[in-house]
């Protein structure tokens, strides 16, 4: 297998671009018709040959697109990667955690050889070769949770549990849904969800902290979470608003179908081993609603859940604005016609 | 739940009621790392049934190359330990699973004060190490009967900051004295019998010490209790409970499938719906809060027990 990585942007001219090989593993959240808050855990990994669920980290054609734009991001506000100094040992553990996994599912592009605790990580992608020793901080460029953390997509955060609760103690966030890690760091799970409407009413928080206290290290888990961001923009932060609130309302009839992105989180859960801290992934996926609609089942039913969505939903994920026009760009696509379950599309 | 078949490499006597076991994998491969404080659940199939025991893990928790418990013989618990005693042997084979941590450090500590009573030797053990490797001030007050039962001796490293107080000797642990004038910051982690925990949360309230500073190990072996029934729901089947059985132990020699990972009351995951409750649930876990005790809608197998005429589960 030789993967091709994309030339593209995710700021100013947005050049990102979706293959077919990716619109047709993209991660489409929904397997019904209707959307409500619930706690969506499954095992992970484990999925369909090819799908993203297949591997622990998933890389794609945007890996390189996405490490260049998280370079850009850090070097504007290195605020958006913190680590309390109780959380180097976890940050060694993840740094463990995804070379490993990366070496074991990628051997062509990732290769990792250990000798007690001297390192050596080849990254081909990204033309790193490094020889570092394991444990010892001195041995790299920066702390371990950063020096990973630029070499896998998605955001990171990594949480201390004590007190029967779990602590926002470090994190790289820098393709976010509009939340702040400079804001949540060292929050506690209720303190950190709490803008987030009606799910604590429903019960949804309590029992996902449960949950994720009881996650061991033999299993983990994942669930997904979307929203939808005008353009393909990873760094939709509220630090920077301002440059991309107001490209909200730069969507038109004409244009809706091109410039509106589904966004997906692909959320992951990891106990690690030596830290007892817990890693918690969140890989973002974009797809516009022109490449969602090349899958019929996917058309017809992102049409029903963006009708019929809890109005609250819908403004807290802040496509409240636009959800008129997306909806009826995607009525086109839906002939009524009764979907199959599940979130994978129909051949 | 992820299991691992290993053999039993070292057996040691470590005192007359306690034992030493090393487990390695039979291929020589590496086993997971853990953290300081963290436990393995030991399977010991019994004739039909198969009994399972947390212990705390008491080797280095960075070495892969094989996983230490130590198992003090009880004559009157429900019968593992007397099973690891008398009837595993070294080149055995056993089933365990991977580490878990109900009882870790808390990294952001100034200073760690590890206090064990008895067995409640065994998590530190495994901390210690890493304290050490993270080079984290601590200090270590071991109390114990007398030297004989004090099997933990073997164990500890002879340091400056590792103390023995031998009763027998007159040389009581003094929680006062311990606890009196450590620097700001510092936390202190207990683990032994009930009463040195309750003094030891006690003595830290009175010096104004932060209750999130005050650690204690949670999880306890099931207790046995009168023999009882459950309904399954799915199935209709009514499930016997034996008098040195759990209720989690019983389900599994019934086959009912049920998850479960501490097997002592405090990770959560053998909750379980109660769909009718005629009686009083016997709640013996860590897990649930008063509020949902009292309403008996939810009830944790591992540890809890019923009394009364009728308790369905939605299993
Ligand atoms: C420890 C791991 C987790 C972290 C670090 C995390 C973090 C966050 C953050 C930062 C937000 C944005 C809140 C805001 O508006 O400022 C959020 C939203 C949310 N979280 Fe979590 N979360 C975690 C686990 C979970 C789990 C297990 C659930 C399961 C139900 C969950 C459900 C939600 C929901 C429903 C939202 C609203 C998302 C939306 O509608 O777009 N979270 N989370
Ligand atoms: S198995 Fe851990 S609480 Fe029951």
């Amino acid at each position: 297998m030789t993967m091709q990585f994309n030339e593209e942007t995710f700021r100013g001219d947005y050049t990102f671009r979706n293959s077919p090989a990716a619109v047709r593993r993209f991660p489409f959240p929904f397997d019904r018709d209707s959307y409500a808050y619930s706690v969506n855990i499954e095992q992970h990994p484990g999925g369909p040959k090819g799908s993203p669920f297949e591997f622990a980290f998933d890389v794609d054609e945007h890996y390189v697109a996405e490490m260049k734009d998280r370079e850009i991001t850090l070097a504007e506000d290195p605020m958006r990667c913190q680590s309390l100094p109780h959380m180097e040992l976890a940050g060694w553990d993840l740094l463990e955690l995804i070379m490993v996994s990366k070496a074991r599912d990628y051997p062509e592009l990732f290769k990792l050889t250990r000798d007690g605790n001297a390192w050596h990580w080849i990254n081909k992608p990204l033309g790193i070769d490094k020889k570092f020793t394991f444990l010892d901080p001195t041995t790299l460029p920066c702390g371990p949770m950063e020096y990973i953390t630029r070499q896998a997509q998605g955001d990171f955060a990594l949480l201390h549990e004590r007190e029967g609760n779990l602590w926002l103690d470090a994190g790289m966030v820098t393709s976010q849904a509009d939340w702040s890690l400079d804001f949540d760091v060292g929050m506690n799970f209720f303190e950190w969800h709490a803008p987030v409407p009606k799910a604590r009413k429903m019960g949804v928080f309590d029992k996902a902290l449960k949950f994720l206290l009881a996650v061991t290290q033999e299993q983990s888990y994942r669930r997904l979470n979307w929203t939808m961001t005008v353009n393909p923009r990873l760094d939709t932060s509220p630090e920077n608003y301002h440059k991309w609130g107001p490209e909200k309302r730069t969507i038109t009839p004409e244009n809706v179908g091109a410039k509106q992105f589904l966004r997906v989180e692909l959320q992951t859960f990891w106990r690690l081993p030596r830290s007892n801290a817990l890693a918690f992934p969140i890989r973002c996926y974009l797809c516009n609603l022109e490449d969602i609609a090349t899958q019929p089942k996917w058309g017809r039913r992102l049409h029903r859940v963006l009708r019929d969505i809890d109005p609250d939903l819908a403004e807290y994920k802040g496509f409240a604005v636009n959800q008129k026009m997306i909806v009826e760009y995607l009525s086109q696509y839906d002939d009524g016609a009764p979907t199959s379950p599940g979130i994978f599309p129909e051949d | 739940m992820r299991k691992l078949a290993l053999k039993v490499t070292e057996i040691e006597t470590l005192s007359p009621l306690v034992k030493r076991f090393r487990f390695e994998d039979p291929k020589g491969g590496a086993l997971p790392v853990f953290s300081g404080g963290a436990h393995i659940t030991v399977e010991m199939p019994e004739g039909e049934t198969i009994r399972r025991n947390s212990y705390s893990l008491i080797s280095d928790p960075y070495d892969g190359s094989g996983y230490e418990i130590a198992v003090r013989r009880e004559d009157r618990g429900r019968g593992g330990s007397r099973f690891m005693h008398t009837q595993v042997r070294e080149g055995d084979e056993i089933t365990v699973s991977s580490p878990a941590n109900l009882f870790q450090l808390d990294l952001r500590a100034r200073k760690h004060v590890l206090l064990a009573g008895g067995i409640g030797i065994t998590p530190f053990l495994s901390q210690l190490r890493q304290l050490g490797m993270e080079q984290k001030p601590y200090e270590l007050h071991y109390a114990a009967r007398s030297r004989e039962e004090a099997a933990g001796l073997k164990l500890l490293p002879e340091a400056a900051h590792i103390h023995i107080h031998i009763s027998e000797e007159g040389a009581r642990m003094d929680l006062g004295a311990i606890l009196d004038g450590q620097p700001l910051g510092t936390h202190v982690y207990t683990c032994g019998p009930d009463g040195l925990i309750k003094a030891v949360a006690d003595q830290a309230s009175r010096l104004g010490w932060p209750r999130t500073a005050v650690h204690s190990e949670a999880f306890t072996a099931p207790p046995p209790g009168e023999p009882f029934e459950v309904v399954v729901k799915s199935s209709g089947k009514t499930v016997t409970v034996k008098a040195d059985q759990s209720l989690l132990e019983a389900l599994e020699a019934a086959k009912v499938e049920i998850d479960y990972s501490c097997r002592g009351g405090a990770c959560g995951r053998c909750q379980t719906h109660v769909t009718a409750c005629d009686g009083r649930i016997l709640h013996n876990d860590h897990w649930l809060s008063e509020a949902e005790r009292a309403e008996q809608k939810t009830i944790m197998p591992c540890m809890s027990r019923f009394k009364g005429a009728r308790l369905e589960l939605d299993l």
